[in-house]
């Protein structure tokens, strides 16, 4: 997929983010617009998933740790096949499975999240199993900078390095902001390229909106043979609306109608400005 | 039809060299069996597992919410995983990767806390395990198992092996003496075991009381009183049509655990018994919510009357 489809693909999902939150009066809205990036670049250039191979034992995998972005993650499996994206009509609704972090109910989702520090070990497990089986698949997790100060991170940091598992790549939506404040000045874990590097990890620094550097990234897994890899992705909380961007209340904000209707003609505007490929 | 043993007659272990060498029998047959451990492969007797299967061990050192969360993963990719620590620990560090990433998740670790209740007795409360019936027994979809003797650990093992499905084992690491001669019955989780038949008294129990709840029916039947004994090994299911059975044949019903008296088999039961009408007098026995008193296991069995005396007074006193 071309970059310039895959940008389109980011701002039809930052329209069906806001839309389905919107209409379900709930959602992580920030967190969802600052991973939608690296969602689509995951699914549309680098992992080999899809909805027919997705019970086969050498796709590659998946895991959000930060579970509750998922609207982003069910924008992208719904554009993907997984299911209709007429589900989402019921997100958060009784009795549906489309609840506000993955669960395994839903076609797509590899693991159920939502509890943080639970990603990396799962992926830790996963990556271990194919160097067990000698398959070739690999582990992707998206986490939060928020969630770094969860202690089963680092724990699963060394395991990452000890079992030189360099088919798990990490990556961490790193949107410095989280529900209380700057991650800064909640609890500062900077640097973290140099934390993980100490423990063993290969780190690679990316703008996390840049669709072209982040494929150029993925496609340079494993950055290092025998390590670990961590992407800290740099993004912007509420990225593409912006009154939303870097601004807290948005982290599970939801838009008025007004606000809704402005943020869509925002998108609008954008998808108008992305260039024809021919 | 009696189940297959590898158990040779009259040589009693404790469950943990069992649980080491089903776990090896397995291994040899079955390249997906993992043991993860947390630097508890020699609590756990595993370090002769580590070296005949090196590629089927996997230490991740002394972080029990990674083991957990690590096996976790392995399972979701088929593996038939055997994550084991000390019960202390992986229950209440790790309850919540058992509960998200096992339970709900629905990744059928198999969850093996070692030196589980009180079995490390001297080293006091941080190293007991009185809270695991209960904070696994309010987590949906995990199969809760105390094993008594041999010959239950072993097949608890292979059971658990073989289920699908996500399963917490805890043992101790004392020498347990066979309840029965022979073991003429097939062990099947959710299914209490008869130890001993009488109708005066039903005596519940469950793990290592269950072979002191046995001795107590010696003292009773001396005061002419004749009690069954059931070996409740899976706290979860809870056998119920067996508990009505003894209930509904007795004139009174004991529990017995290696767990605090809150929120274990005792409680399960009465809760059972209760809504179910059947009204009988009734003792729960366990740890009382204290701290607990110091001293060998045995030291605290006795302390708090969990032996073969104190369990046949409470049963007695029950039906005056």
């Amino acid at each position: 997929m071309t970059t310039k489809e895959l940008q389109r693909k980011s701002v039809q999902y930052r329209k069906n983010i806001l839309k389905y939150i919107f209409h379900a009066n709930a959602g992580h809205t920030g967190g969802s617009l600052s991973c939608i990036d690296i969602i689509n670049v995951l699914y549309n250039h680098t992992m080999n998933v899809s909805p027919s191979n997705f019970r086969s034992p050498d796709r590659d995998r998946y895991i959000q740790s930060k579970g509750h972005s998922v609207e982003a993650l069910f924008v992208v499996l719904a554009d993907k096949g997984f299911f209709p994206e007429s589900d989402l009509n019921t997100l958060c609704k009784y009795g549906s499975h489309y609840i506000g972090h993955p669960t395994r109910k839903v076609n797509g989702v590899e693991q159920n999240t939502g509890a943080l520090g639970h990603g990396l070990p799962i992926s830790i497990g996963t990556a271990l199993a194919a160097k067990l089986d000698n398959r070739n698949y690999r582990v992707f997790t998206l986490m939060g900078d928020g969630e770094l100060p969860e202690g089963s991170n680092w724990e699963a940091a060394l395991t990452a390095a000890h079992y030189k598992l360099d088919n798990l790549c990490a990556i961490i939506d790193h949107n410095k902001l989280q529900i209380t404040g700057p991650t800064s000045e909640v609890c500062n874990t900077d640097p973290i390229d140099k934390k993980f590097e100490s423990f063993g990890w290969a780190v690679r620094h990316v703008d996390g909106h840049d669709l072209d550097k982040l494929k150029k990234t993925f496609e340079e897994i494993p950055f290092a043979d025998g390590k670990p890899n961590l992407v800290i992705a740099h993004t912007i909380k509420g990225k593409g609306v912006s009154y939303m961007e870097n601004v807290i209340k948005w982290h599970h904000g939801v838009p008025n109608e007004q606000q809704y209707e402005e943020a869509i003609s925002e998108l609008d505007n954008a998808m108008g400005t992305i260039p024809d490929d021919f | 039809m009696a189940a297959e043993t590898t158990i040779e007659k009259g040589k009693a272990k404790t469950n943990l060299d069992v649980f080491s060498a089903s776990l090896q029998e397995l291994a040899e047959h079955d390249k997906d069996i993992i043991v993860v451990t947390s630097d508890s492969r020699g609590s756990g007797k595993l370090a002769p597992f580590g070296q005949r299967f090196p590629a089927q061990h996997i230490e991740v050192g002394i972080a029990e919410q990674n083991l957990v969360g690590v096996a976790a993963g392995l399972a979701s990719c088929g593996k038939k995983v055997f994550a084991v620590s000390p019960a202390c620990f992986l229950t209440a560090r790790a309850l919540e990767q058992i509960k998200n990433d096992v339970a709900y998740s629905d990744n059928p670790v198999k969850v093996i806390g070692i030196s589980a209740g009180v079995s490390y007795g001297a080293l006091g409360s941080t190293h007991h395990s009185l809270h695991d019936f209960a904070a696994l027994r309010a987590i949906n979809n995990i199969i809760v198992v105390a094993p008594a003797d041999n010959f239950e650990t072993e097949e608890a093992i292979k059971a658990a092996a073989k289920i699908n499905q996500p399963v917490y084992l805890r043992f101790g690491k004392k020498i347990m003496q066979p309840l029965k001669e022979s073991n003429d019955d097939d062990f099947v989780f959710g299914k209490g075991r008869i130890i001993a038949e009488g109708s005066d008294v039903a005596i519940i129990a469950t793990g290592e009381t269950v072979y002191p709840a046995l001795q107590a029916t010696n003292k009773l039947r001396e005061q002419g009183i004749h009690a069954t004994v059931v070996s409740m090994h899976t706290i979860k299911p809870l056998d119920t049509e067996l508990i009505a059975t003894v209930a509904n044949k007795c004139k009174a019903v004991v529990t017995v655990e290696e767990h605090s008296v809150y929120g274990g088999l005792g409680e399960a039961c009465a809760s059972y018994l209760l809504q179910n009408g059947l009204i009988k007098p009734f003792k729960i026995m366990g740890i009382p919510d204290e701290y607990t008193i110091t001293g060998s296991q045995q030291d605290i069995f006795n302390h708090y009357g969990l032996n073969e005396k104190g369990i046949a007074e409470q049963a007695a006193l029950l039906l005056k």
